[in-house]
């Protein structure tokens, strides 16, 4: 009894610290005002209508759409053969391996994005969005495996000896059997690495170039050139777009029991 | 091999990585038989069975099925059936597509398929169930869609690996009639896999004793029962006191003892059932050491100058006290006599 409400206290600040940023934003972007102000000075919509009509957004919102999309599918479809090969047979340097295909999340973003730099598209000449689609691949991958990996020690592995000894094919096997049952381990993956490619600053941060930067790269540059409440206009559509994706992600295949 | 066998192996060898699971495996099954591999974990059964499913290559030997060589025929390609202890059904498919799902592999659509899912699943009693996931059945009827899965595809051999021992007694008993009605309608050779004696005995026509990767008795469930040729397999079977036998006499850790009667020239050891042992009279003598009661019988537990040993006698005799001295006797005539030992 005693330790109840000192608890509740505690839960309630903690909401307000997670909560608040987001209440903050999407108040000062409804802001009539000129700058960038809490609390806002009245109400509009214009810098929410502005957020569309600025071509730069536009074109990098479709740029990281695109990167967070295809570099999560180019992951897949690497990681679900990793993670299958790591969960069903047992290999030399089976842990050090494990290690190394999760390397990109103990090394800072900032040294990976150089190095990429540095070495792949400064020698080579490699096109910026190739390099950017490379990066965020390799990011991601991680994540992909983590996430499919957990599902499919979770799936014996009898039943795809079952569907074997049935008739199928080791390969049918997988596509009969496997896949089916950890599709929605996959379908978080997917998720959590379109996320975190979406949200990526520092790699993308080396790799950008004229022209070709993924949004939040672009909301950096727009914030150190104009002060206005678009940017915080822009920041509540994501995160009212990250909201609704959570949400239909916990509906239809329970989300957090996988991340 | 006899000309007669339908399944046979051949100084089979089995191994996972450098650790050798089994050796010189010779065996040779009847169509139509259904057979038991008996042993305790780690005996090598398990690996026999996953071998002759296709499931892991032998190091060397051969298996023949069907007067055909299969040693390097792809499982997928065997027609041998597998009931998985774990039963492995596909979590994703409804119990009809479970069933559907070799027959869907080799080609069967429409009517034929559904006839054949229908019948498969009228023989084990799901018929109302087609439509379930396999996560809203029980155990014992996930176990029966795992046997209609492998029998609708009509496998040359149907192997099951421990059968009984995810089901519960009453079910065990339910399962076990169903196995022996199963395969006697379908006449499919049948191999089950099992650590359990009495499942063996019961459910078997002959029953593959197994030890240490090798086979140490090979019978049809009485013989294995009343003629154990071995200290393990004795043991195994309920022959709870075993002895060696050297020079005709008993030869035990505290010293050798002659018996009553002739001890068979081959005879390495003898074996008494608990039951076998006379007590109330005869040449030796222990001490209770322990008694309980088991409704027509107690069972004793002496002490003696051979060692301890395990009787049972009829709940009518008088009993014997703890510590009470008791004399008893070994009957020669009625021992199992073991032409192994060790």
């Amino acid at each position: 009894m005693t330790m109840r409400q000192p608890a509740i206290v505690v839960l309630g600040l903690l909401v307000a610290f997670l909560v608040g940023p987001f209440v903050v934003i999407v108040a000062a972007s409804l802001s009539a005002g000129d700058t960038l102000a809490f609390p806002p000075q009245g109400f509009s919509l214009r810098w929410v209508a502005k957020v569309f009509a600025e071509q730069s957004f536009r074109s990098s919102f479709a740029l990281s759409m695109f990167l967070a999309v295809f570099a999560t599918l180019a992951a897949l479809v690497l990681g679900i053969p990793a993670s299958y090969a790591m969960s069903r047979y047992s290999m030399p340097f089976a842990e050090a391996v494990r290690t190394v295909v999760s390397s990109p999340i103990i090394v800072p973003g900032i040294i990976v994005g150089l190095a990429l730099l540095r070495y792949l598209v400064a020698p080579f000449g490699i096109n910026v969005v190739v390099a950017l689609f490379l990066a965020h691949t390799a990011l991601v991958l991680p994540y992909c495996v983590r996430v499919v990996s957990a599902s499919l020690d979770n799936l014996r592995s009898d039943v795809e000896e079952a569907a074997i000894l049935l008739g199928s094919s080791r390969l049918g096997a997988f596509f009969r059997v496997v896949l089916p049952n950890i599709r929605n381990g996959v379908l978080a993956a997917f998720i959590l690495g379109f996320v975190t490619s979406f949200d990526q600053v520092p790699v993308s941060l080396f790799l950008s170039g004229p022209g070709v930067q993924t949004l939040p790269i672009d909301m950096l540059g727009y914030m150190e050139r104009t002060y206005d409440p678009s940017v915080a206009a822009l920041s509540s559509l994501l995160a009212f777009l990250s909201i609704g994706i959570m949400f239909v992600a916990e509906r239809f295949i329970g989300f957090s029991r996988y991340v | 091999m006899s000309d007669s066998a339908y399944l046979s192996l051949e100084q089979l060898k089995l191994a996972y990585g450098k650790t050798v699971a089994v050796d010189r495996l010779d065996l040779a099954i009847k169509q139509g038989e259904l057979i038991a591999l008996l042993g305790p974990s780690g005996c090598g059964k398990t690996t026999t069975m996953r071998a002759i499913a296709g499931l892991l290559a032998p190091v060397s030997g051969h298996i023949h099925l069907d007067s055909r060589d299969i040693t390097r025929v792809a499982a997928n390609k065997r027609s041998v059936g597998l009931v998985f202890q774990s039963y492995a059904l596909f979590p994703h498919l409804a119990v009809f597509e479970n069933v559907a799902f070799g027959l869907r592999l080799k080609g069967m659509r429409g009517k034929e398929l559904e006839d054949r899912v229908q019948s498969g699943l009228k023989t084990v009693g799901l018929s109302s169930f087609a439509s379930r996931k396999p996560g809203e059945l029980s155990g014992g009827q996930q176990q029966r869609v795992a046997l209609a899965r492998s029998m609708v595809m009509e496998p040359k051999v149907l192997l099951l690996d421990e059968p009984l021992s995810n089901l519960d007694a009453r079910l065990r008993l339910e399962m076990r009639a169903e196995l022996q009605r199963v395969q006697k309608e379908t006449g499919v050779t049948m191999i089950f896999v099992t650590h359990d004696q009495a499942e063996a005995l019961a459910l078997a026509d002959r029953i593959v004793v197994m030890l240490n990767g090798t086979i140490e008795q090979i019978g049809a469930p009485e013989e294995i029962y009343n003629r154990p040729n071995s200290a393990f397999v004795a043991d195994f079977v309920g022959f709870e006191n075993v002895f060696r036998v050297r020079a005709g006499e008993l030869d035990t850790e505290t010293g050798r003892f002659a018996l009553g009667g002739a001890i068979p020239r081959e005879a390495q050891g003898l074996a008494w059932r608990p039951s076998m042992v006379e007590l109330g009279g005869g040449p030796f003598e222990g001490s209770v050491r322990g008694m309980s009661f088991a409704g027509g019988t107690r069972q004793y537990l002496l002490d003696t100058p051979l060692g301890p040993i395990k009787v049972e006698a009829s709940a009518h005799l008088p009993t014997h006290a703890l510590g009470a001295a008791v004399r008893f006797d070994l009957p020669v005539s009625i021992a199992a006599p073991l032409q192994r030992f060790g």
